[in-house]
């Protein structure tokens, strides 16, 4: 298994394998995002009951948590691949912190643009300075600081570690977010699944945002790998086997 | 170690023949305090409530407005890629900075504090925990400012990219010490915080000379 993994390691540090591997699995990740989205948003919207609170508002959960989630993820993904860049002078860790941190930043807009629509109706407000709202707008704000000063450096080699850098003081913020409902008494209901516990849902609500969550997963995986693959052709456009790719 | 007294030296001298450089932070935090009971309300029970708050925020301003300046003459001079020559330690260099800027900058901010608290109608029970978290929380914004100016020390107009990256991280620091005089002046226990205050400035102290170090070399490989 370790042997494995390094060999993994080692392989995805090449350009080349990554955009040969990963070219077969685009159609997979397509496909199966769009099918889990379909699923997950029927089940969710027209199957699962309705709350016996919040009505029928809740099913917003389905679009909210799972970008939540991955905003969260995309961050620390975002400073694993910086440190990686920083430790080991990988190229593809650096263009993989880049490319996730726009789609961090949208994944962060939509949680929050969610949230507040979800707010409305059940606290009567679009927003409040809620512990855990605050922090998601400060990591809102690092998203933005980290592509802000990667744009800055004069050469992009340097844009990419002081991204990288930032990225790794940011992540402080990480703890914060998640743990915030549950240090401070906030306005901001408590985490929907825990790993230790049993969840605090149905089962015919929670299976739909199961679905949903491993949907928005894969089809982060995609943007990921669409984008990456670009800056791939960018940076390797020099090299022979991208002009080949490129005459075809 | 010499090295990094040496050099905290030869700055906290250089601010001491050059005071703009510490009294123009100064000033601006008392004009930005000032212009709250101008814009907002001069009622004095209405100040008093957001006194805490205010003054923070005005501190939090003070403190990345001198930020800019940390490293820009070290990097532009030469003195940084003749540390790194020397072969000593960047990360007592960056430790070394980030003190050198709180006594230009967070000390003489906590010192006054109290004549915009009475400006301000701050409650007579908050000014002791005005002055605490101002001592314990100022070194943590200067810390931390200090990766900010490390990273942006080579990029020009770096000054508003530097309150970009900055002020997300100040957050904490602004709510932990906002709500202590916030408390302390309604007559509530305000250990918590500071508490917490106390743990963020070990927490920075230990960790962000490294990350500030790492930006530093980042400025001299280019």
């Amino acid at each position: 298994m370790w042997q494995w993994l390094k060999q993994l390691y080692h392989r995805l540090g090449s350009p080349k394998w990554f955009y040969e591997i990963t070219g077969k699995w685009i159609p997979w990740l397509a496909v199966l995002s769009v099918l889990g989205c379909v699923a997950g948003l029927v089940l969710g919207l027209a199957y699962a009951p309705a709350d016996y609170l919040q009505g029928n508002s809740f099913r917003i959960i389905y679009i909210h948590v799972p970008a939540a989630i991955i905003a969260q993820s995309a961050y620390v993904m975002m400073a694993v691949a910086g440190a990686v860049y920083l430790v080991w002078k990988m190229k593809m860790a650096a263009w993989v912190a880049k490319v996730i941190a726009p789609i961090g930043a949208s994944f962060c807009l939509i949680a929050l643009f969610t949230g507040a629509i979800w707010g409305k109706p059940t606290w009567g407000t679009w927003w409040v300075w809620d512990a855990r709202l605050t922090s998601m707008l400060m990591l809102l704000f690092l998203y933005f600081g980290v592509i802000a000063l990667q744009q800055a450096m004069d050469s992009e080699e340097s844009g990419f570690k002081a991204a990288a850098i930032l990225a790794l003081v940011g992540l402080v913020n990480i703890p914060i977010i998640k743990y915030s409902v549950e240090w401070w008494n906030t306005l901001h209901q408590p985490a929907t699944l825990k790993l230790t516990e049993k969840p605090s849902m149905a089962t015919e609500m929670l299976i739909p945002l199961l679905i949903m969550i491993f949907t928005t997963y894969l089809f982060f995986a995609l943007l990921i790998i669409l984008r990456t693959r670009n800056e791939i052709l960018w940076h390797e456009r020099k090299r022979s086997w991208v002009k080949e790719i490129l005459e075809h | 170690m010499s090295l990094v007294t040496a050099t905290i030296k030869r700055d906290l001298l250089l601010a001491a023949r050059n005071p703009g450089e510490w009294l123009n932070p100064l000033m601006f935090f008392l004009m930005v305090a000032a212009l709250f009971p101008l814009a907002v309300d001069p009622d004095p029970k209405f100040l008093s409530k957001i006194a805490g708050g205010v003054i923070w925020v005005a501190a939090l301003l003070a403190t990345l407005l001198s930020l800019d300046a940390l490293y820009k003459a070290d990097v532009e001079d030469g003195s940084l890629e003749q540390w790194l020559a020397s072969g000593e330690s960047l990360y007592g260099m960056a430790l070394g900075k980030a003190l050198v800027h709180w006594c230009i900058s967070g000390l003489p901010l906590t010192i006054m504090s109290p004549v915009l608290g009475l400006m301000l109608s701050l409650p007579a029970d908050a000014y002791a925990a005005l002055l605490l978290s101002l001592l314990v929380g100022t070194p943590v914004l200067s810390l931390l400012g200090a990766v900010g100016a490390a990273l942006t020390a080579g990029v020009r107009s770096g000054g508003l990219l530097l309150s970009l990256l900055i002020l997300p991280l100040y957050i904490p620091v602004l709510i932990f010490s906002a709500s202590a005089v916030y408390h302390a002046g309604i007559g509530m226990d305000y250990n918590g915080q500071i508490g917490f205050l106390g743990a963020l400035l070990a927490l920075a102290a230990c960790l962000t000379p490294f990350a500030a170090a790492a930006a530093l070399k980042l400025n001299l490989s280019r």
